[in-house]
């Protein structure tokens, strides 16, 4: 999943005794694991901290679309352009599947979007790295498309019916995803030392923040509790990131590449792996715009939807016509 | 060397043309007018190249035979130089806006999906067996292309426009697509290839009618480039070809003979 940091807009969770009697109806059914569909009552900061959540999430896909796509008229050979091209496609579809998910909601595509132009809302901020090289696809699918597994196969149980089955479909072609770069990296790990090379360095640049993409410590996470209660976030964010840890750093010793962090260690007591420190202020900078990509990514963004203005004008002035002749 | 067979060069004007689409196409990827379109031109996109990889496939097969040995996809697609491509010069024109593209397309699906007819009954076997498999994608692709055409015709004032100016510009580039030279001459006397000469009277005519739906005119520039038989087809390209192969080829030319 790539939200981050998804206010709840409210400031501590409240008690049965503090809730109305449909709110207490409410979080009974979401207690008793009873999927809320479109149509059901349900309180208006649930709905509100939904559309945040699925529209990061929807947004994530649409920009990370870019940093892969920057690659696609590189690509090595023409089997990788293919795969290449079908992955960035997946995207797209996942985007739609979610903006088709927040509309459920109560919400247009087009002010989801209009939102994100107008930097209202945020999308991962793992899509504002750029991609230096080949390898750097191999990095996005094993640890971006990993870590984004992790955090989505939670949220097939999640409580909104729409969000949960959008989840399904997703988290079956993501590992797909992770599979294909996982495999460019071992072609590149087995090549030449210079292929090998990029392989590290795509390592190097790439671990932080994919580490980065589960969000804040749970200490300073405040929302969470509450999106917790909600069934809308399954698992806190330090043990979502402490199962990719876990999960990565074989993956890595396999690759034979080393993990950009000396102090990475086995601890036999807690049976995981313990890390060093994460730069949160390099995470909360990246979030406010500093990144190294942000202005290039919206730039883009709001390019491709301005150039495209025309074409959408004329699909719906077709649409009008054609309606009208039929009348 | 010897020279490259009549029916290896033949063969690659298919895949070439194949892959520059394709490639041109995989540049809108991230950046369309809508989601959808990004969806669908990535579709089309990806049959092309899968298409491509037939060809050349096949081509390496041919070149074996006649060379003892064939090259591989890769070989082909990225390490030969742009006087060495036989794609058409359509193939290769920039993306430009939405309407350029959707022309380019239009015109190309109209000729391919009658090539390709044509070639499902080619004498050769192989062929004809690819371009069957083909024209089955290209199916879906001409619907597509026409329906844009006709959507930006007859939408709003300033799509009418674009797209008749971006007809207009292009149809410079179509008249290759029905001028054989030699290479195809002797192979179209084999029932090998498409006798091109009969189709560009079906184009104009599927053309035509799109167009008319459409509100848009037929383009009436007389001189086409390339069809004096010094065009794509016998590797005499644009200025386009080049840049493009630079930014495909640069991981197999920089860092010669590795695995990816």
């Amino acid at each position: 999943m790539y939200a981050q940091m998804v206010e709840t807009g409210v400031a501590k969770v409240r008690d049965a005794h503090e809730m109305s009697p449909d709110e207490q109806a409410f979080q009974a059914r979401v207690d008793a694991d009873i999927k809320i569909e479109p149509k059901d009552e349900m309180p208006d900061a649930y709905r509100r901290t939904l559309i945040r959540q699925i529209q990061q999430h929807a947004h994530s896909e649409i920009v990370g679309m870019l940093p892969e796509g920057n690659w696609i008229t590189r690509a090595p050979t023409l089997k990788r352009k293919a795969i290449l091209m079908a992955k960035v496609q997946d995207e797209a579809g996942h985007g739609l599947y979610l903006y088709s998910a927040a509309e459920t909601l109560g919400v247009s595509r087009d002010q989801l979007i209009a939102d994100l132009h107008a930097g209202k809302v945020k999308y991962s901020s793992i899509f504002n790295y750029p991609t230096l090289s080949w390898a750097d696809i191999g990095a996005i699918g094993w640890l971006v498309d990993g870590a984004a597994i992790m955090n989505q196969i939670p949220l097939c149980r999640c409580s909104y019916g729409p969000y949960a089955r959008a989840m399904i479909r997703i988290c079956k072609e993501e590992s797909f995803h992770q599979r294909q770069g996982f495999d460019i990296m071992l072609t590149l790990c087995r090549g030449t030392p210079a292929q090998k090379a990029m392989a590290q360095d795509a390592l190097n640049r790439w671990w932080w923040p994919s580490l980065m993409m589960f969000g804040p410590p749970d200490a300073e996470s405040v929302h969470s509790a509450q999106s917790a209660r909600w069934k809308i976030k399954l698992l806190s964010n330090d043990e979502l990131r402490q199962r990719f840890v876990d999960q990565t750093v074989p993956q890595a010793d396999y690759l034979g590449i080393a993990m950009p962090d000396p102090q990475l260690k086995w601890n036999e007591t807690s049976g995981h792996y313990d890390i060093g420190p994460i730069d949160w202020d390099e995470f909360h900078n990246v979030l406010k715009g500093n990144g190294p990509c942000n202005r290039d990514r919206m730039r883009t963004r709001v390019k491709a939807w301005e150039d495209g203005a025309w074409v959408r004008d004329a699909a719906v002035a077709y649409a009008e016509k054609q309606a009208r002749k039929a009348a | 060397m010897n020279e490259p067979s009549p029916l290896f060069d033949y063969v690659l004007r298919f895949a070439d043309s194949d892959l520059v689409l394709a490639q041109r196409l995989g540049e809108w990827v991230g950046h369309g007018p809508a989601l959808e379109e990004d969806i669908a031109l990535t579709n089309v996109g990806l049959d092309l190249l899968g298409q491509a990889r037939l060809w050349f496939a096949y081509a390496g097969e041919v070149e074996a035979q006649s060379h003892g040995r064939g090259r591989s996809e890769d070989e082909l697609a990225f390490l030969r130089d742009g006087s060495a491509f036989r794609n058409l010069l359509l193939s290769e024109q920039p993306n430009g806006n939405y309407a350029d593209t959707m022309a380019r397309q239009f015109y190309f699906d109209q000729w391919h999906m009658l090539v390709l007819g044509s070639l499902s009954s080619s004498r050769d076997p192989r062929i004809a067996e690819i371009a069957a498999k083909a024209r089955k994608e290209v199916a879906y692709h001409i619907e597509r292309s026409a329906d844009w055409v006709i959507r930006l015709g007859d939408g709003t004032e300033e799509s009418h426009q674009k797209m008749q100016a971006a007809l207009d510009y292009l149809w410079t580039y179509t008249g290759e697509m029905f001028a054989p030279d030699n290479v195809e001459l002797a192979l179209i006397e084999t029932g090998v290839a498409a006798d091109v000469r009969a189709l560009r009277e079906p184009w104009l005519a599927n053309i035509g009618r799109v167009l008319d739906v459409a509100t848009l005119a037929l383009p009436t520039v007389a001189w086409m480039q390339g069809s004096n038989g010094r065009g794509g087809k016998q590797g005499v390209h644009s200025e386009h070809l080049g840049h493009m192969l630079a930014e495909m080829q640069f991981l197999q030319r920089a860092y010669p003979g590795s695995q990816w």
